[in-house]
C-alpha cells in the first residue's frame, strides 16, 4: 500500500468514537409504512408522478426530478400510496412526502435482486451517467449532491482520477467502513463502472487509517485481480475533515482546487463509498436507491448498530432496534457529529442522505459558556480553507457581507473545524454559514444586474 | 420524554476552553513561585497573594457595580494577571504599590476596552510599567536572593544590584571581573531581580508545559530569544570588553518570562506564524536597543508593549495562505 498521505493546512482530530465499527450491517424489517419525502437531495424538490391509491412495487418511480440538480425518487417498498402529504423531516420543516402503507415485498421487473456479483460493464459511458441519473443516485455522505451532475465532464476537460471518498472523517460514523468490509468486490466493481463512466484512467479509494482492516482487505482484491487493474487504495491519516472533497484531492493528488472552482479543474471525481455501491447496484444489477446502511449510534446507545435501510423508515424504529433512546439524550442528529443536522423529533424520515442517527448525551451535547473571542488564532490554524473565521463571524454579525466576500467567506467549506476548536466556544459556524447565505443572496442579486 | 435540542453543526467541541489556558498558564508558572519563595521568602509570596487577589477584586468590583454584566471572575484571566504582575516586581516593594498596579492593570488596561480578549496591550505589563515610572526608586531597589534556609522565612532583605543594572552601570568589564554574577546562579535564580523572573530553569518547565499542552506555540519565544543572542552576540564579537555574551543576556533580565509567558498572551500578539515571528523579531530587537543603549537597564516589558500596539498592523499584513490560491 502507498505511504499514508494526508492535507497540510488545518484540520481537527475530534475522538473518533467508532463505537459500531464492529456491528455488521443488519438488513433491517420493512417497516409498515414509509414515508418518502420529496425533497431528498441538494437542489429541487422531487415531483410526484403517483396519487393516492395507487399500488407501487419496491423501484418503481414515485416522483421525477425537476431541474438539473434534483434527483428521481424511487418506492422502497411495495403497496399503496395512502397519501400525499407534509412531515417534519430531517431539516425540522413540514415537507412533503408520500406515505405508503406495505404489502409484502414485490419488486419492480428487470430489477436484480440477487447476491451475485457481475462484473461486466455492458454500458457504455453515456448509458451509465443517464442510470445512474434515472435511478436517483445522489451524494449519500450527507451533501445528497445529485451524483449524475459530477459525472458529466466538460468537453474541455479530462478526468484523470475517480477519487472515492472513504475517509468516512465524521466520528461515529461507520456505515462506509462496515459497506467496505462486507461488500468489497460490489465496491470495487462500483469503483470500475465509475471509472468508465468519466473515462479516467485511474481509481483511488482514499481511506483513513482507522480502518486499516478494510483497507487491507479492499487492497488484497485488488492486487489479485488483474480485472481490479488502475485501482490504488491509499490510506490517509485520520484527521477531520479528510473527507471533504477539496481536502480529499489535496491529499491524494497534492492538486489544489482553485477557489470558487469545481474538483474537474483538477482532473478529478469524487465520489462516496455509499454512492459508489449505489452506482454499482445501479448500472449492474439495475437497482434503483431504494435502501442504505445507517449508523444509529450514541455514547449511551445500548446497541450502537447499522442497519440496511428501506429509504423512509422512521427513525424512530432505527432508534428502538438499537436499544431505545437514551434517557440522557440531548441531542438527535441525522448524520455525523461535525456537519449532520440536529433534528427535533424522533419520527423523521430516513433519506438518502442518512448516514447516521446518532444520539448525543447530556455530556457531550452540553451547552458551553460562551466568553469573548480571545485572539488566539486557533480557528485560523484549523481552518482547511485557509480562512480567518473571528473575522468572518465577526463581519457576519454587523451583517456587512461586501467585507464578508472580500474575505473570502465564500470559500468555506462549512465543517465546522474552527468552531470545535475555539476555546471560546462561539457558535462561529453558525455565524459563518447565515454570512455565507447573505453573502451569496449578495453576489446573485449583483450577478442578475 | 427527553427534551432534544436545536443547534448548528458541529456538535461537538475539542476540550481547549479559555479557563483551561488561563490555569494552563498559571499552573506553568507555580514552579517559578516556588523558586521566588525559596530565594525571597514570606516577602514575595505576600505580594503574590496581594496582586493576584488585587486584580480579581478589581474585575468582579467593575463588571458587579460599573458595567453591571455577566462576572468571568473565575475564567482565571485576572488571577493570571495579578501572578504575573507581582512575578515582575522586586520582592520588597511595599504591598499598596503592587495594588496600585493591579487596579491599571485591570481596571484601566483591560476592562477599561471591554475586558478579556479586547485589550490591546498586555495588562500586567501596563500596571508594571505604570509602577515603574510612579514609584521608581521602589521599583529599581532589588533584594538580594537569600535561601529561605539561610535566612529564614521571614527574612528583611538586603538589597542590591540585578546583573543587568550592574552591567549598565560598571560595563561588561567589571562585571566580568567581579566574579559574583556567575552563569550558573543566573539559570538557578541565585540573583537580584524581579522576583518571578530570576530562575530561568524553573521558568522553562513551566514553558515546556504549555509547548507540549500546545496552550503556546515556539515561534514567539523562539525568535525573542533568537533576535536577542544574535544582536547581543554581534555586539561581543565587535568590542568583548564593552558588551557581555549573548547567551548571559537570555538569562539576566526578564527574558525568559516575557518571552515565554507575556509575549505570548493571546489576546495581544499576532495569530499568524509569520506575525508572531516579526512580533517575536520586534521584541528581541527593541529589548536589546534599550538595554545596550537604553536609560533602562531592562526593556524587556517596553518591548512587548511597543510591539503590542503594532500587532493589529502584523494581523493585517500576514494572512493565512488560503486553500486553491496560486500566486
Amino acid at each position: 500500500m502507498n505511504p499514508i498521505k494526508t492535507f497540510p493546512k488545518g484540520g481537527v482530530h475530534p475522538e473518533e468514537n467508532k463505537l459500531s465499527s464492529d456491528q455488521p450491517i443488519i438488513t433491517f424489517e420493512i417497516p409498515k409504512q414509509v414515508i418518502i419525502p420529496l425533497g431528498q437531495c441538494l437542489g429541487a424538490p422531487a415531483e410526484p408522478i403517483v396519487a393516492k391509491g395507487d399500488k407501487v412495487k419496491v423501484g418503481q418511480l414515485i416522483a421525477t426530478a425537476k431541474g438539473f440538480i434534483s434527483a428521481n425518487v424511487h418506492s422502497s417498498v411495495s403497496g399503496t400510496v395512502n397519501k400525499i402529504d407534509e412531515v417534519m423531516d430531517h431539516t425540522g420543516y413540514r415537507k412533503p412526502a408520500i406515505f405508503i402503507d406495505v404489502e409484502g415485498d414485490e419488486w419492480l421487473e428487470g430489477i436484480d435482486t440477487s447476491d451475485t456479483l457481475v462484473k461486466d460493464i455492458t454500458l457504455s459511458s453515456e448509458e451509465i451517467v443517464e442510470r445512474i441519473k434515472q435511478h436517483g443516485i445522489v451524494g449519500l455522505g450527507g451533501a445528497t449532491f445529485p451524483t449524475y451532475v459530477k459525472l458529466m465532464i466538460p468537453k474541455d476537460k479530462k478526468a484523470e482520477y475517480v477519487i472515492i471518498n472513504a475517509a468516512e472523517c465524521e466520528p461515529y460514523l461507520t456505515c462506509d467502513n462496515r459497506l467496505l468490509l462486507e461488500k468489497p468486490y460490489e465496491f470495487l466493481v462500483g469503483v470500475k463502472v465509475i471509472m468508465k463512466a468519466v473515462n479516467a484512467p485511474k481509481g483511488v479509494v482514499g481511506i483513513e487509517v482507522n480502518k486499516m482492516e478494510a483497507a487491507k482487505k479492499l487492497d488484497e482484491i485488488v492486487k489479485g485481480d488483474k480485472y481490479f487493474e488502475g485501482i490504488e487504495i491509499q490510506p490517509l491519516k485520520t484527521k477531520y475533515p479528510q473527507g471533504g472533497e477539496k481536502q480529499l484531492i489535496k491529499s491524494v493528488t497534492g492538486r489544489e482546487v482553485p477557489s470558487g472552482k469545481l474538483p474537474i479543474e483538477t482532473g478529478c471525481v469524487v465520489v462516496n463509498v455509499a454512492s459508489t455501491f449505489a452506482i454499482y447496484e445501479a448500472v449492474q444489477k439495475n437497482k434503483p436507491l431504494v435502501y442504505r446502511v445507517v449508523t444509529v449510534t450514541g455514547k449511551s446507545v445500548k446497541k450502537p448498530s447499522n442497519f440496511l435501510t428501506r429509504i423512509g423508515t422512521p427513525a424512530n424504529m432505527l432508534i428502538e432496534a438499537a436499544g431505545g433512546l437514551p434517557e440522557d439524550t440531548a441531542n438527535l442528529i441525522n448524520g455525523g457529529p461535525m456537519m449532520g443536522k440536529s433534528v427535533s423529533v424522533t419520527s423523521f424520515p430516513t433519506i438518502k442522505g442518512t448516514s447516521g442517527i446518532l444520539m448525543l448525551n447530556e455530556k457531550e451535547a452540553q451547552p458551553r459558556e460562551v466568553s469573548n473571542c480571545i485572539r488566539c488564532g486557533k480557528c485560523m490554524q484549523a481552518c482547511p480553507m485557509g480562512l480567518e473565521p473571528y473575522l468572518l463571524n465577526r463581519l457576519a454579525r454587523q451583517n456587512n457581507f461586501e467585507e464578508t466576500e472580500k474575505h473570502n467567506i465564500m470559500d468555506c467549506i462549512e465543517c465546522g473545524s474552527c468552531e470545535f476548536t475555539c476555546p471560546a466556544n462561539i457558535p462561529l459556524a453558525d455565524y459563518i454559514r447565515y454570512g455565507k447565505t447573505k453573502t451569496g443572496q449578495l453576489i446573485r442579486s449583483r450577478n442578475q444586474k | 420524554m427527553n427534551q432534544l435540542t436545536i443547534s448548528g453543526s458541529p456538535h461537538v467541541h475539542g476540550d481547549l476552553s479559555v479557563k483551561k489556558i488561563m490555569y494552563s498558564v498559571i499552573i506553568a508558572l507555580l514552579p517559578a513561585l516556588l523558586v521566588a519563595v525559596y530565594y525571597f521568602g514570606w516577602y514575595a509570596l505576600r505580594l503574590t497573594i496581594v496582586s493576584v487577589a488585587a486584580c480579581m477584586l478589581t474585575e468582579w468590583l467593575i463588571q458587579k457595580y460599573l458595567i453591571k454584566g455577566p462576572l468571568t471572575i473565575n475564567d482565571g484571566s485576572a488571577a493570571l494577571t495579578g501572578l504575573l504582575l507581582a512575578f515582575n516586581v522586586p520582592a520588597n516593594l511595599p504591598v499598596w504599590m503592587v495594588v496600585v498596579g493591579s487596579v491599571v492593570a485591570i481596571g484601566i488596561a483591560k476592562m477599561s476596552f471591554g475586558g478579556l480578549g479586547k485589550n490591546p496591550f498586555n495588562p500586567a505589563l501596563v500596571g508594571r510599567v505604570f509602577m515603574l515610572i510612579s514609584f521608581p526608586v521602589e521599583m529599581t531597589t532589588w533584594p538580594k536572593a537569600q535561601p529561605i534556609f539561610d535566612a529564614g522565612f521571614f527574612a528583611d532583605a538586603v538589597t542590591g544590584p540585578t546583573p543587568l543594572s550592574l552591567l549598565k552601570e560598571s560595563g561588561a568589564g567589571t562585571l566580568a571581573k567581579s566574579g559574583d554574577m556567575q552563569f550558573l546562579d543566573m539559570i538557578l535564580g541565585n540573583r537580584g531581580g524581579a522576583f518571578g523572573e530570576v530562575c530561568a530553569i524553573a521558568l522553562l518547565i513551566g514553558a515546556i508545559y504549555l509547548l507540549i499542552t500546545k496552550i503556546i506555540d515556539i515561534w514567539t519565544p523562539l525568535s525573542i530569544l533568537l533576535t536577542v543572542f544574535i544582536m547581543t552576540g554581534i555586539c561581543y564579537l565587535v568590542d568583548p570588553t564593552q558588551y557581555i555574551a549573548p547567551w548571559y543576556h537570555l538569562v539576566y533580565g526578564g527574558l525568559i518570562l516575557g518571552a515565554f509567558f507575556m509575549a505570548t498572551d493571546m489576546v495581544t500578539s499576532p495569530m499568524t506564524t509569520p506575525g508572531k515571528i516579526i512580533f517575536g523579531i520586534g521584541i528581541g530587537a527593541i529589548t536589546v536597543i534599550i538595554r545596550l543603549w537604553g536609560q533602562y537597564p531592562e526593556g524587556v516589558s517596553f518591548a512587548i508593549l511597543i510591539m503590542n500596539a503594532v500587532v493589529p498592523l502584523i494581523n493585517k499584513g500576514f494572512k493565512p495562505k488560503r486553500f486553491g490560491v496560486v500566486k
